[in-house]
């Protein structure tokens, strides 16, 4: 098959799994992540013929939102509130020990592959900030000490 | 022994589920029967985790536990160090009106028992022997307004979706809560998550909507959890079924979702770009279908509205802002979290009286109000009362009512930058002001950072046309904070020329 690739067949079960909702490509997407790790280039066409959209819609949908990843992430994904609540506790500085600490910024991973840096614009944690989040777990009145979170 | 420790996400920040786990371990490890609730949060953060042991003369506070305070819940209650007292006696659950939040903390979220012990449904099945318009002229009367923001009398946008004729109309629960601030949305789901459901019942009653959605963003993964159960609960016990039933979908990380417009095309698998109005949503909405946007707070307080009536519901409040309203106070505040009160409270009430003032003990310098598109009020405006009008009359406004409190050591300039850097990376695109104007609204800013005052006239005039010519509020309101920034605080956007001038 044309558009056969390592992951096809998971994501055609993906794709048979979200017949008959309506708007499905969000849930898609995010199942998809979910099974992978990240949105592979080659799902794009696969979920194109499916959905009858275009390939540049679909690719469109997934560069529009911030969730999405071409690539996958580090071990760990590291989640920083850069907002304002967090900011009035100090966020930006905890924010810089931390970029400091692992050597490197905003979106970036570092080079053994152990730890992706994000920022995400509120967790609704905005009363006992700066928060965090570390690999979908909360973290409240973080600093620099959540780092022993991501060591290994 | 009975025991709550909550589950709601800003609790389990400060370790409530390590918290439960040791009560569950130090229990069997004593052989000690104990049955641990997870409830919502009763809104006092600064006391989280706060543990609750049951007890003849009602619910014992111990907070903020940790879980070496946990053995101390064994032995002798009345001298534990972490001991509060009574829940219900506490000044900050005293001043309250719960209406929205009455349940919220109160029962455990999940249980479709308690829900109906502590009067849930009741709004409901009053509203299925009631005909469309009477709902509607219900919810009308009670002078609810769309609390994500924009203020919009719910009532009148269901009238419309009521009488559009069509063969599927929907209700669409806006739970894209990415304002700085605010929580309240994600309190409720978690904490409450029946009452949204049976005011999304009651919506799809009055409207003729027989489907719903609720898109709750990803960045809210307890609520997510919360609401899918409680949604499957519902379907089991025929709260929801043929007459109306409804889906659990989750955002992307794209703020400007939180748009109704926008929010609507990404429910449809689309990009969230803005859509212009007209139309409007009430009639060509999800799918082109006749749509009820509204936000979580707004729905949930529809089942209070229906059980104790419209007059109940309006005779709280000022002016033209009725009922209650969900506080939500944060960023450098003593006493954080959500109050729900009355609309009329001024806003140094809130932020000195029940907030404490700051957390730093330093002085408060400013407080943003309504979000990062809200403004930034200064002490002097402190008499302000809280209400729609009111806050619009001071060049502001009150938004999902969330507010920031910032100390003295807050450097204004920088805020107004912020404010135009998140528009530029949130931006969806699609005009121009917002687009592009964010951008050079970063760049103006600078300017004025390196010293060169001659920026202002340039900055103030970017703002009028951000504020006049955007689509939706992204763009529209991001002035809101960097004007008021620059209005009440200009010795902070004075600098010093750098040397190399």
């Amino acid at each position: 098959m044309l558009d056969s690739h390592p992951h096809s067949d998971r994501i055609a079960e993906i794709l048979e799994a979200h017949r008959g909702l309506e708007g499905p490509l969000l849930p898609i997407l995010h199942a998809i992540q979910e099974a992978f790790g990240h949105v592979p280039e080659a799902a794009v066409p696969q979920i194109a013929k499916a959905l009858t959209m275009s390939k540049a819609e679909v690719h469109g949908v997934i560069s529009f939102y911030h969730d999405f990843r071409k690539a996958p992430a580090g071990r760990h994904v590291l989640k920083l509130c850069r907002a304002e609540a967090c900011q009035t506790m100090g966020a930006d500085a905890v924010a810089e020990q931390i970029k400091k600490a692992l050597g490197i910024d905003w979106h970036e991973t570092t080079p053994d592959g152990r730890v992706t840096l994000e920022p995400v614009f509120c967790l609704g944690l905005c009363a006992c900030g700066p928060s965090a989040m570390v690999d979908g777990r909360l973290v409240g009145r973080c600093d620099e000490s959540v780092l022993a979170e991501v060591a290994k | 022994m009975k025991i709550y420790v909550p589950l709601d996400s800003a609790a389990v920040a400060l370790g409530a589920d390590k918290v439960a786990a040791a009560i569950t371990d130090e229990a069997a490890r004593r052989g000690v029967t104990v049955e641990v609730v997870r409830n919502g949060s009763r809104g006092m953060v600064w006391l989280e985790p706060l543990v609750e042991v049951v007890s003849a003369e009602g619910r014992l506070g111990f907070g903020p536990m940790a879980v070496a305070d946990v053995a101390g819940l064994f032995g002798d209650l009345a001298s534990h160090p972490k001991a509060v007292g009574l829940v219900e006696e506490l000044p900050w659950m005293k001043g309250q009106t719960r209406l929205t939040f009455a349940r919220v903390g109160v029962i455990d979220p999940l249980s479709l028992d308690d829900y109906r012990a502590h009067g849930g449904l009741v709004g409901l099945e009053r509203a299925v022997k009631m005909a469309a318009p009477e709902i509607v002229a219900e919810v009308t009367e009670s002078g609810l307004r769309g609390r994500g923001g924009a203020g919009f009398p719910t009532g009148i946008k269901w009238k419309t979706v009521s009488e559009a004729v069509a063969d599927q109309k929907y209700i669409v629960c806006n739970a894209d809560e990415g304002d700085s601030a605010t929580f309240a949305d994600r309190m409720l789901m978690e904490g409450d998550p029946f009452t949204l459901i049976e005011g999304m019942a009651i919506a799809g009653l009055a409207t003729g909507a027989t489907k719903g959605y609720v898109y709750i963003r990803s960045e809210y993964p307890v609520a997510i959890r919360v609401m899918e159960a409680a949604v499957r609960i519902a379907r089991e016990a025929g709260v929801l079924g043929p007459r109306f039933d409804m889906e659990i979908r989750v955002g992307a990380g794209a703020y400007v979702c939180g748009e109704e417009t926008s929010l609507l095309n990404s429910l449809e698998g689309k990009r969230g770009v803005v859509r212009a109005k007209p139309p409007l949503p009430a009639l060509q909405g999800f799918l082109g279908r006749p749509t009820v946007v509204n936000n979580v707070i707004s729905l949930a307080s529809v089942p209070v509205i229906m059980a104790r009536g419209a007059a109940y519901y309006k005779d709280f409040g000022l002016g033209r802002s009725r009922g209650t309203i969900p506080l939500q106070i944060a960023g450098n505040v003593r006493f954080g979290g959500l109050y729900e009160v009355a609309f009329g409270l001024t806003l140094g009430q809130i932020v000195n009286e029940i907030g404490g003032g700051t957390a730093s003990g330093r002085p408060v310098k400013a407080v943003q109000v309504g979000g990062p598109l809200g403004a930034w009020f200064p002490v002097s405006l402190f008499d302000t009362p809280f209400g729609y009008e009111e806050f619009g009359a001071k060049d502001g406004l009150i938004g999902h009512a969330g507010l920031t409190v910032a100390d003295d050591t807050i450097d204004m300039l920088q805020m107004a930058r912020f404010a135009m850097e998140f528009c530029a990376i949130e931006s969806c695109g699609k005009c121009t002001p917002c687009r592009i104007g964010s951008i050079r609204g970063v760049e103006t800013l600078d300017r004025l950072a390196r010293g060169d005052t001659s920026a202002i006239p340039l900055i103030t005039d970017l703002c009028n046309t951000m504020k006049l010519g955007s689509l939706c509020a992204l763009g529209g309101f991001t002035p809101y904070p960097v004007m008021s920034a620059l209005t009440h605080f200009p010795d902070d956007f004075v600098r010093a020329k750098e040397a190399a001038e």
